[in-house]
């Protein structure tokens, strides 16, 4: 395929059936390989088109900078689009994430806030939002309350997935930001309303959850429970287990928080194929396995291991 | 009829600093009321007066969130584990 620009090249990935992992010829589960975008995740699509969104309604001009919390992706995604299109980048991660993702930000030219491990991406909300009064003329993104990051999902990622799979059954991907989930979500609820519709939320160690108290807690604006069918909490045991699972036996490099997702997946497939019902079960590929190399998962001679090399680590 | 309860390190000031506690009831609302009698002041951290739970606490019973199964009079069962965790974002 051809493309003007690297801008342009965003999307239209490959979906990959997983023929050793799926339970049986009736119930087949999809991978959507959204590593394979520019920067190398899920996030270029909501990235590019919040930006174009914004410069469309004249939010965003040459010369602005732009500000977001991101634990990674989203920040890696959005300082690319800024260095091509001339703007300054100032994202706010938290301090616990990975090193690849830092130099990859730098590597962009993107200037970084370190918040607080402890309230993980809660708190780097918290310190962009404090920034963003105290930076009036900046322009914050907010990937957790801007309807145009579901709305990339809802006009690109959606689509793809229906005319690659029409007779799709279940949809899963990881809870972040929750766009990925809304936007695909509503889509394929108005193409096949009776689509299961699951989220697969990562639960981190007991450090990530450090607030100080409940009111702290954070709930995405554009989370829409009603697009959802259910729910999962996905612990760093399984999510590692199946990221390791799905390098050794389907071949398919990726990161952590793609093993939640394919934890989740799994276990509507089992439930399909005990109840005898067949199944075609799409998940997110949300980014690939680079960036957490340092952490040495992949290589770790057990589960256990590499649970314990991930410890603490903010890894969706 | 015995249930595992995690606990977020948030709420271990009400549990002596377990993560882990045992609780009885036949739902979530009955469970709570029951840890409770051991561990005063921890239900209203939980749930709301009117009963529901609390916006930024999710509660997952054998890690399904239990909004979307019948929230707080959600059915238990013996040998379930229920996980109380503070919403936190992603992305």
């Amino acid at each position: 395929m051809r493309y003007d620009s690297a801008l342009a090249a965003v999307g239209n990935t490959p979906l990959v059936h997983l023929p050793r992992l799926s339970p049986s010829a009736e119930v087949r589960i999809w991978a959507k390989l959204e590593d394979r975008n520019p920067t190398g995740s899920v996030k270029d699509r909501p990235a590019l088109f919040m930006i174009e969104q914004a410069e469309a309604e004249g939010r965003l001009t040459p010369g602005c900078t732009i500000l977001e919390p991101t634990s990674g992706n989203t920040g890696i995604s959005l300082a690319m689009a800024a260095r091509l299109k001339g703007y300054r980048i100032v994202c706010v991660m938290p301090e616990n994430t990975s090193e690849e993702r830092r130099e990859l930000l730098r590597m962009w030219g993107a200037e970084i806030v370190s918040s607080p491990a402890a309230g993980g991406s809660n708190t780097a909300v918290k310190v962009a939002k404090e920034l963003s009064q105290r930076h009036p003329d900046w322009v914050m993104l907010y990937q957790y309350g801007n309807p145009a990051n579901a709305t990339a999902h809802y006009r690109t990622t959606g689509p793809e997935i229906l005319a690659d799979l029409p007779e799709i059954t279940h949809f899963v991907a990881g809870l972040g930001t929750t766009g990925t989930l809304m936007g695909v979500g509503r889509y394929l609820r108005e193409h096949r309303p009776d689509t299961v519709i699951v989220a697969a939320e990562p639960r981190y160690d007991d450090l990530v959850y450090g607030l100080r108290n409940l009111d702290e807690g954070f709930v995405p604006e554009l989370y829409d429970s009603s697009v959802l069918t259910t729910r999962y909490s996905v612990g760093s045991e399984d999510a590692v287990r199946r990221t390791r699972e799905l390098l050794q036996q389907e071949g398919i490099f990726a990161g952590v928080s793609t093993g939640a997702a394919l934890h989740a997946a799994l276990g509507v497939a089992a439930k399909a194929h005990r109840a005898g019902e067949s199944a075609d079960i799409a998940f997110v590929v949300a980014d690939g396995g680079w960036k957490y190399l340092s952490t040495g998962i992949y290589t770790a001679d057990s589960t256990e291991a590499a649970v314990k090399a991930l410890h603490g680590q903010l890894w969706a | 009829m015995a249930i595992e309860v995690r606990i977020p390190t948030i709420l271990r000031s009400y549990t002596d600093g377990a993560k882990a506690v045992q609780g009885t009831g036949g739902t979530l609302g009955e469970l709570f009321a029951d840890l409770e009698t051991r561990h005063p002041g921890i239900r209203e951290r939980l749930v709301e007066e009117d009963g529901d739970l609390r916006r930024f606490v999710n509660v997952y019973l054998n890690d399904e969130d239990v909004r979307f199964l019948d929230g707080i009079s959600t059915g238990l069962s013996e040998g379930d584990s229920v996980t109380i965790l503070p919403a936190v974002a992603g992305g």
